[in-house]
């Protein structure tokens, strides 16, 4: 019994995320949606490891996003065909950027570190606009397409088969959610918590809280990039509106609806929102309106989120 | 070559005193009240189509009167109904919560006046050169430059001399005890929103009469709103001021020798001064924690 208390959300999450290519399209979904919810899912709990668990709000992880994309899309169009390689160099440049602007913003704190992470996410997206004959600009990066995995004994034909290119992106999500919790378990996990609670204090503790902030900024951005790549692959496109700060607000907003400072709230909230904007968007022109409607409604009525609500009050 | 250079460096002028009126109501907005005012693009494209639905009956000078003045009200309405509930809640929620809105007077805007741009119609004489010699410096500029210098005088001077400005500013420094004093914070932090919103409406006048008249108007000019304020330093109003002209000067200059960087230019700038002195260059650093 006690395993089920402890595991028994973690399972069934598992259990419903594993089976959703046999039960979304019952529900009026198909598998492409559910695996645009799950890559978003995973931008969101990136977002959330650096907002929920560290207590710090990026509002320009969007910028990492498009790293990854264009990272594993130009790797892919210039380089080698090889998808591995593509998530790696991927993962990697969003990591680097990562680094470099963290290191710039991690003496900044509260609103004006949020404020000067939308600012430097800007400057990709206008580097993937104006540098049109690498990027694409505004018409964005086509003429590539993800590769079928070769293992050596076997071959996963992820490009072809939609259902297998779910379940890669449900393993890259996999790996990424254990080491997110392996890493929350960690000290280093239980030094976050101890700086989102009270940095002073932390500071006082002797915990280099700059070095901290930066370090968690870093891994969460790697995480963002991971997306990245996987939502470039999802498409074989991407343009620079991955790059764009409205992509880095539905983050925060999936986050904050699905329930922040839970493990599993932003996959809740990437649910309810990909589900919500893929039928707003078939139905209505006026989609952005509902959703900024939303957002607003959210904010207001429902700021603990769909987990939130039930778990201990979040401190204001 | 010298004339390419002085029409940049004067559209740049223009440009920075754009994004210093916008970023001086952003501003005023995140000191006093700790909000970043995504919708502000919004408000600032609103004024401009009022003043553009205004002008048939009232004229040029009427709907430059009228429509910032119309645009702050509604920023009194909205502060009133909306933001004024997530005072005190995390800065998180205020910024989701202009997010959306900015998201809902972008769409309502395409939807009232239409997604394509529509003409502004300035006065003739204004729209005139000045000089053979300097085609760019049309009447239009100057006026701008004018009317930008009178809002942003005008602004220094009512919080420099009169009772709101000064419990504005006190209100900045230490809210808490300004309450305690007995002024009505609700009231102070309204104004204070609204006044931001009037200066928003004000740029988005101005701007329709040079940019042209489009939804996005506001978009454009929010990054570099937000660089300005960072530039210049945070929690400084005449920081600001600065922030926003330096920016738009460098952006011009860039222009000139190498165009594609452009945009991308001011955000190298702000990487420079946040590794030189992370609270801007008149920023005061007990705002940075």
């Amino acid at each position: 019994m006690t395993f089920l208390k402890n595991y028994g959300v973690t399972l069934l999450v598992w259990v419903v995320l594993l089976a959703v290519p046999f039960w979304f399209p019952y529900v009026g979904g198909y598998t492409g949606l559910g695996t645009r919810t799950i890559v978003m899912a995973l931008a969101a709990m990136s977002v959330n490891f650096l907002l929920g668990f560290t207590g710090v709000l990026s509002f320009g992880h969007a910028a990492y996003l498009g790293l990854g994309a264009y990272g594993a899309g130009m790797t892919i169009k210039y380089l080698l065909p090889s998808t591995p390689l593509g998530l790696l160099i991927g993962v990697l440049a969003g990591t680097l950027g990562a680094m470099a602007i963290g290191a710039m913003i991690v003496r900044l704190r509260g609103v004006y570190f949020a404020m000067v992470t939308i600012a430097f996410g800007q400057v990709f997206y206008f580097i993937a606009f104006r540098w049109s004959s690498v990027t694409g600009g505004d018409d964005g990066l086509t003429g590539w397409k993800r590769v079928p995995l070769d293992l050596g004994f076997t071959r996963i034909d992820i490009l072809g088969n939609d259902v297998a290119f779910y379940y890669f992106c449900l393993v890259c999500l996999a790996a990424s959610a254990g080491i997110m919790a392996l890493l929350l378990r960690s000290p280093f996990g239980r030094t976050l918590l101890a700086i989102r609670e009270n940095e002073r204090r932390a500071r006082f503790l002797g915990i280099s809280v700059d070095q901290h902030i930066w370090l968690s900024f870093v891994i969460s951005a790697a995480f963002a990039s991971l997306a990245g790549v996987l939502y470039a692959y999802l498409d074989n496109f991407v343009d620079p509106r991955a790059f764009h700060w409205q992509q880095s607000g539905e983050f925060v907003i999936m986050v904050v609806l699905g329930g922040m400072r839970s493990f599993w709230g932003p996959l809740i909230g990437a649910a309810i929102f990909e589900v919500l904007q893929d039928k707003l968007s078939s139905f209505t022109d006026n989609w952005m309106s509902l959703l900024g409607l939303f957002f607003v409604l959210v904010v207001v009525f429902f700021p603990r989120g769909v987990l939130g609500a039930f778990g201990r009050k979040p401190t204001p | 070559m010298t004339q390419v250079i002085l029409f940049n460096l004067l559209n740049g002028l223009i440009v920075g005193a754009f994004y210093a009126l916008m970023a001086l109501g952003l501003s005023l907005i995140l000191n006093l009240s700790g909000v970043i005012n995504f919708a502000h693009g919004g408000f600032l494209a609103l004024g401009a189509y009022l003043a553009y639905s205004l002008m048939p009956t009232i004229g040029f000078w009427g709907a430059l009167l009228l429509a910032p003045i119309l645009t702050a009200f509604l920023g009194l309405a909205v502060e009133r109904l909306l933001i004024r509930r997530l005072y005190g809640r995390d800065p998180l929620y205020s910024l989701l919560l202009t997010f959306g809105l900015a998201f809902i007077f972008q769409d309502g805007l395409r939807y009232v006046w239409g997604a394509q741009s529509v003409p502004y119609q300035i006065p003739g004489w204004l729209a005139s050169p000045l000089s053979m010699d300097y085609f760019f410096l049309t009447g239009y500029r100057v006026f701008m430059m004018i009317v930008v210098a009178l809002a942003v005088a005008g602004l220094f001077l009512v919080l420099g001399y009169t009772r709101l400005g000064m419990r504005i500013r006190a209100g900045t420094l230490d809210l808490d005890t300004v309450s305690v004093l007995g002024v009505n914070v609700r009231v102070l932090r309204n104004l204070n929103f609204g006044l931001g919103i009037y200066l928003a409406g004000l740029a988005g006048v101005l701007a329709a009469g040079m940019l042209g008249l489009s939804p996005t108007i506001g978009d454009q000019l929010i990054m570099p709103s937000f660089v300005a304020i960072i530039v210049g330093g945070l929690g400084s109003l005449p920081g600001t001021l600065v922030g926003g002209l330096l920016i738009g000067v460098a952006a011009g200059m860039t222009t000139v020798f190498f165009p594609t960087a452009t945009e991308a230019v001011i955000y190298v700038m702000m990487a420079l001064v946040l590794i030189v002195k992370p609270s801007g260059l008149f920023g005061d650093e007990g705002r940075l924690r």
